[in-house]
């Protein structure tokens, strides 16, 4: 990769220990990457905000690295562990709050907007179209580039940390404003698909795609299916981007059917039945819960049910009336946090969790080791709740 | 023959292969370096102190941090090779200061599980 002065300098070590450690992070990023030079991005968004996935060792980075750091350009964060207006109610230890607030301190201190959000592509306004930006959270950046218009490689949390820190990141394939033709298409041949079947085709998808993938068979997702198919698309590969296009072409063709769609499914499916219904993740935008206002308006669910948004949502939703129709309908309403990861669900509390999330289900079968069963919304709704 | 070097270094140790990629978020334990996920070819084995050789990284962005932590808990691989290059993987070896390479498939195919090798980023050799 090819460096400015200014850039080697700062590699050097020439402009402090902050500089120098983000460009040893560019600089081993573009040559993972392939790219030849750094551009100017205009908005970071960074993951590893949760003190459950960064733990001590993270923790202790952040704290040391705010002391001198400052971002450089916009920057947006990820959720973190848990909603602090009702944490009590979760019997967390005082030990993980102190850590998360101190995790919470040190992003602030470098300047990001406190956003802990993993959709920020739905609370924020979008630049223009083509506009670089550097989003880590892996749903992100796939719905950046496949649906929203932007530039992002597929980020990791320390290459976006350093796009942060620097205004700048590697100029990937992914960048490019005319990129090249995705050479593998998935044949999306599973018939009634529902925002499940999405987040298994994105699952699947990921598993064999290079940096980008062509979908067929897909056009007109709403939003639910859409978030669902990059949210198991981000957990699986190294996929950054999909394009739906049901035009024939030269790649090298897949079917997604319903063996494959099978397959998936029994990979991520550990239970036929659960205690604790969990949706958001990615978290439910207002869209969403108004959708889930509307469908739950007169009934009530049989068991727990966790649902989590962005902070930001969280005025509108009360205000239109959809915060009360969910909490009367026995949803517990936790903002900041999110799904995966969350310290919130405990293996020892919860024999099985019930969720529409590909994403939720895989992390929280191999990290918060509890058995997960899948279903789509409209089952959820059907088999979960009372008139 | 060593591709490509990503994170500079030389290294010592015992190979550990996996025919699977990696996602160091919800496959490894960040403490012990063990791996968790079931499904995984290297289940219950750990990874550290070892060279670790795997496809490539897949999965959550903030799997960087793990391998950060692994260092920091003195649980992580001496050296990582792989076939293809990730910016998870990438990232997270050059801040924990884990030398990592690309090998050429030829080399990728020929490394063999439980092998004692000597890597050195500098001389591009195994």
């Amino acid at each position: 990769m090819e460096l400015t002065k200014d850039e080697e300098s700062a590699l050097k070590g020439e402009k402090g220990e902050v500089l120098e450690l983000a460009y040893r992070i560019l600089v081993a990023t573009g040559e993972a990457i392939n790219a030849d030079r750094l551009v100017p991005i205009q908005w970071a968004h960074l993951s590893g905000v949760n003190y459950n996935t960064i733990g001590d060792a993270g923790e202790e980075f952040l704290s040391k690295l705010s002391k001198d750091a400052k971002v450089q350009v916009k920057t947006t964060v990820n959720p973190m562990g848990f909603d602090i207006d009702t944490v009590s109610d979760y019997n967390l230890d005082d030990d993980f709050i102190k850590k998360q607030q101190s995790i919470s301190d040190s992003y602030k201190k470098m300047g990001v907007l406190p956003s802990f959000s993993c959709i920020p592509y739905e609370i924020f306004d979008l630049p223009q179209k083509n506009t670089q930006v550097s989003f880590a959270e892996s749903n992100a950046a796939i719905y950046a580039n496949s649906i929203a218009q932007l530039k992002t490689n597929k980020e990791s949390a320390f290459s976006a940390l350093a796009s942060a820190l620097t205004g700048k990141s590697p100029y990937s394939d992914l960048r490019k404003e005319e990129p090249d033709s995705p050479n593998l298409t998935i044949q999306m041949k599973v018939k009634n698909s529902n925002e499940l079947t999405y987040g298994l085709l994105g699952y699947f998808a990921g598993k064999i795609a290079g940096s980008s993938v062509r979908i067929s068979g897909a056009s007109n997702l709403d939003k639910r299916s859409c978030k669902a198919l990059c949210g198991g698309m981000g957990t699986s590969g190294q996929c950054g981007k999909f394009v739906l296009d049901d035009n024939d072409n030269q790649s090298e063709k897949v079917d997604f059917d319903n063996k494959e769609m099978q397959n998936i499914f029994d990979e991520l499916n550990t239970t036929d039945s659960g205690d604790l219904v969990v949706l958001g993740s990615p978290q439910l935008g207002l869209e969403e819960i108004s959708d889930l206002a509307l469908m739950l308006k007169g009934r009530s669910f049989k068991k727990r049910c966790m649902i989590f948004c962005p902070r930001a949502i969280q005025q509108q939703a009360s205000d239109l009336g959809y915060a009360n129709t969910l909490k009367r309908a026995g949803c517990e309403m936790l903002y900041d946090c999110c799904t995966c990861l969350t310290p919130l669900i405990d293996k020892d509390n919860v024999d099985g969790v019930i969720t529409n999330s590909i994403k939720g289900a895989y992390y929280l079968k191999n990290s918060n080791d509890v058995k997960v069963n899948l279903k789509p919304l409209s089952q959820i709704i059907d088999d979960e709740t009372k008139w | 023959m060593v591709e490509k070097v990503i994170v500079k270094g030389k290294a010592k140790g015992k190979i550990l292969k996996s025919k699977i990629p990696i996602n160091f978020l919800g496959a490894v334990d960040k403490k012990t370096g063990i791996i968790r996920d079931n499904k995984h070819d290297l289940f219950q084995k750990s990874i550290k102190n070892t060279i670790l050789v795997f496809p490539y990284g897949v999965g959550s962005s903030v799997g960087a941090y793990t391998i950060y932590s692994l260092k920091s808990n003195n649980s992580a691989p001496y050296a990582m090779i792989c076939q293809k290059a990730d910016l998870t993987v990438a990232s997270g070896c050059a801040l924990a200061n884990i030398p990592l390479v690309i090998v050429t498939q030829k080399e990728y195919d020929s490394i063999k599980n439980g092998e004692e090798i000597f890597l050195d980023t500098e001389s591009k050799t195994l």
